[in-house]
C-alpha cells in the first residue's frame, strides 16, 4: 500500500517536474559549434599564426633588428640580415619554429617596425614536421590586418619621438 | 479472388517497408530529440539535417565484419535475431492504419488482416519477442549476455501481467477484441454526451492508460526499464556477442516493437486513425494514425532523456507491488461500472 501511494505520488507530483526540465532544455539553443563547417569568431587580440607586414609600396617592414628574437621566451625565431640595392637592411632569412612557439605575442610587442603580427588562424595540424617552420614566403602573404590598441599607442609614441613610417 | 491476393500482397509490402523505414527514422528521431534535450544537435552531416544518417548507418552495419564467437550454441545463436525481429513485425498484421477506402474500384480495407481477436493476437505475438532475447543471451555463452537475458525474462514476465491487465478495462467497456471495432466505438462524442471531445478510451480509462504506457515501456526494454541492455553494467546485455547485421536485427526489432506498442496504444486509447474531417478526406486517417504513433515515440524518447535506469529490485517491486495491484483495481472498478 505504501509503495502504491508513493508511486502515485511520484507519477503525479515528481515525474512531471523531470519531464518539464527536459522539455525546457529541448527548446533551448544547442551549444554545439558545427566546427569544421562553421568557425568560432576569435577575439580581435587573439594570437594565432604569424604574419609579416609590408609597407604600402610593397617593401618589407622587417629590418632584421633581432628584437623579436631577443624578446622571444621560447627562442623560436631565427633570422639572417642582408642589405638591398638601396642599402636598407632586410631579413634574408626569417624563420619561426611553430612547434617551439608558445604564441605569447612578445615578438609583436617588441617589434619597432610593426612588421610581425599574430593573426587569427589556429589550425596548424600537419603530419609533415618541416611544414611547421614558418618561412618568409609563408608569412609575407596578404592577410586581414587586425587593429591592435597597443599598436595605435606605440604609433602615437613613435610620432611623438619623431620616428615616422615611410 | 486473385485481385484480393494482389491487393493484400501490395499492402503487405507497403506496410513492411513503411515499418522498416519507420524503424530507421525513429533512430534518427531519437538521436535528434535526445541531442536537443542535452543541448546538442544530433546527426547533421549525412544529407540535409543529417536525414540520410539512418541510411549511412544501415550501410555501415551491412558491411561490418561478421564475428561469430567460438563455443556458442550455433543454431540458436543464428536463430535468435530472427526470433526477436519477426514477432515485432508480425504485430502490424492486425493494426488498422487508416479508414477503409476504395481505389480504382476496389474496396481496400486499410488493415492487413481484420482478425476478430486482433488485440489478443497482438499480445500473444509481442510476448514471443522475449524468446529471441533469452535465446540470444543463452546461446552466446557470455556472462554479460546471460545476465541481460535473465533480467529481461524476469522483467518481461513480471510486466506481462500488468500489461495484459491494463487493457482489460478497455476491452470490458468495448466488449470486443477486434481492433477495427475498437476504433469504431471510439468515434462519436465522449460518453454519448460531451460533443467537443471524442470518445477515446483515454478519457474513460486514464489509470488504465498510465499502466499500459508504463508496462509497454518495460515490455519493449526501453529506458528507464532497459535492464536487458544496461550498457553501463552489462556492456550491451543480451546482444553483446552479436555484430553486423545480426546486431542490427535486434536493433530493428527493438524499434519495431516500440512502433508496434505505440500503434497499439494509439489504437486502444487514442482512437487509432480517428480524427476530424475524415468524411471529406479519408486519406487523412493514415496521417492521423502516424501522427499519434509519432507522439508515442516522442514520449518514449522524452522518457529516455529524462529518467535514469531502475535498479533490478526496484523494477521487480514496482512491477509486482504497484502495477499489478493497480491494474487489478482498475479492472475491478471498470467491471463494476460496466455491470451497472
Amino acid at each position: 500500500m505504501k509503495d502504491i501511494l508513493r508511486a502515485i505520488g511520484n507519477v503525479f507530483l515528481k515525474m512531471p517536474k523531470g519531464f518539464f526540465v527536459t522539455l525546457r532544455h529541448f527548446f533551448k539553443k544547442p551549444v554545439t559549434l558545427d566546427y569544421p563547417r562553421k568557425k568560432k569568431p576569435m577575439t580581435p587580440r587573439y594570437k594565432g599564426r604569424h604574419y609579416l607586414e609590408r609597407y604600402d609600396d610593397g617593401t618589407e617592414r622587417c629590418v632584421c633588428c633581432g628584437l623579436c628574437a631577443a624578446a622571444c621566451p621560447s627562442d623560436c625565431i631565427y633570422m639572417e640580415p642582408a642589405e638591398n640595392e638601396k642599402g636598407e637592411r632586410y631579413a634574408k632569412i626569417y624563420e619561426i619554429n611553430q612547434i617551439r612557439c608558445i604564441y605569447c605575442g612578445f615578438c609583436e610587442e617588441a617589434c619597432p617596425e610593426e612588421a610581425i603580427f599574430l593573426g587569427q588562424e589556429y589550425e596548424f595540424s600537419n603530419s609533415d614536421l618541416d611544414s611547421f617552420i614558418m618561412t618568409k614566403d609563408k608569412m609575407l602573404v596578404p592577410h586581414p590586418r587586425k587593429e591592435n590598441p597597443f599598436k595605435k599607442m606605440f604609433r602615437r609614441m613613435r610620432k611623438a619621438y619623431g620616428v615616422l613610417d615611410k | 479472388m486473385l485481385e484480393m491476393i494482389i491487393i493484400s500482397s501490395i499492402k503487405v509490402i507497403i506496410v513492411v517497408i513503411a515499418v522498416l523505414t519507420g524503424c530507421a527514422y525513429s533512430t534518427y528521431m531519437e538521436r535528434k530529440v535526445v541531442g536537443h534535450m542535452q543541448h546538442r544537435i544530433g546527426p547533421s552531416y549525412a544529407g540535409p539535417f543529417g536525414l540520410l544518417q539512418p541510411l549511412a548507418d544501415g550501410v555501415k552495419l551491412i558491411f561490418k565484419e561478421e564475428i561469430i564467437p567460438d563455443n556458442i550454441e550455433k543454431t540458436t545463436y543464428l536463430l535468435a535475431p530472427a526470433i526477436s525481429f519477426i514477432p515485432a513485425i508480425l504485430t502490424f498484421a492486425v493494426i488498422p492504419f487508416g479508414k477503409d477506402t476504395s481505389f480504382f474500384g476496389f474496396d481496400i480495407p486499410m488493415v492487413l488482416s481484420d482478425l476478430n481477436i486482433g488485440i489478443l493476437f497482438v499480445f500473444a505475438v509481442t510476448s514471443l519477442g522475449i524468446y529471441g532475447i533469452v535465446l540470444a543471451g543463452w546461446s552466446s555463452t557470455s556472462k554479460y549476455s546471460m545476465m541481460g537475458a535473465i533480467r529481461s525474462s524476469a522483467q518481461m514476465i513480471s510486466y506481462e501481467v500488468g500489461y495484459g491487465l491494463s487493457i482489460i478495462g478497455v476491452i470490458l467497456i468495448a466488449n470486443t477484441l477486434s481492433l477495427r471495432e475498437l476504433i469504431e466505438l471510439q468515434m462519436g462524442p465522449l460518453w454519448g454526451t460531451i460533443t467537443f471531445l471524442p470518445n477515446w478510451y483515454i478519457f474513460s480509462q486514464p489509470l488504465g492508460f498510465i499502466l499500459f504506457l508504463t508496462c509497454a515501456i518495460a515490455e519493449t526494454n526501453r529506458s528507464p526499464f532497459d535492464m536487458a541492455e544496461a550498457e553501463s553494467e552489462l556492456v550491451a546485455g543480451y546482444h553483446t556477442e552479436y555484430s553486423s547485421m545480426k546486431f542490427s536485427m535486434f536493433f530493428i526489432g527493438e524499434y519495431a516493437n516500440m512502433i508496434a506498442v505505440s500503434s497499439v496504444g494509439a489504437t486502444l486509447f487514442f482512437g487509432g486513425w480517428h480524427g476530424p474531417f475524415l468524411e471529406s478526406f479519408p486519406m487523412l486517417s493514415v496521417f492521423y494514425f502516424v501522427a499519434k504513433v509519432i507522439m508515442f515515440m516522442f514520449f518514449y524518447i522524452w522518457l529516455r532523456a529524462t529518467f535514469p535506469r531502475f535498479r533490478y529490485d526496484q523494477l521487480m517491486n514496482f512491477g509486482w507491488k504497484v502495477l499489478f495491484p493497480l491494474a487489478l483495481l482498475n479492472t475491478m472498478v471498470t467491471a463494476y461500472f460496466v455491470i451497472l
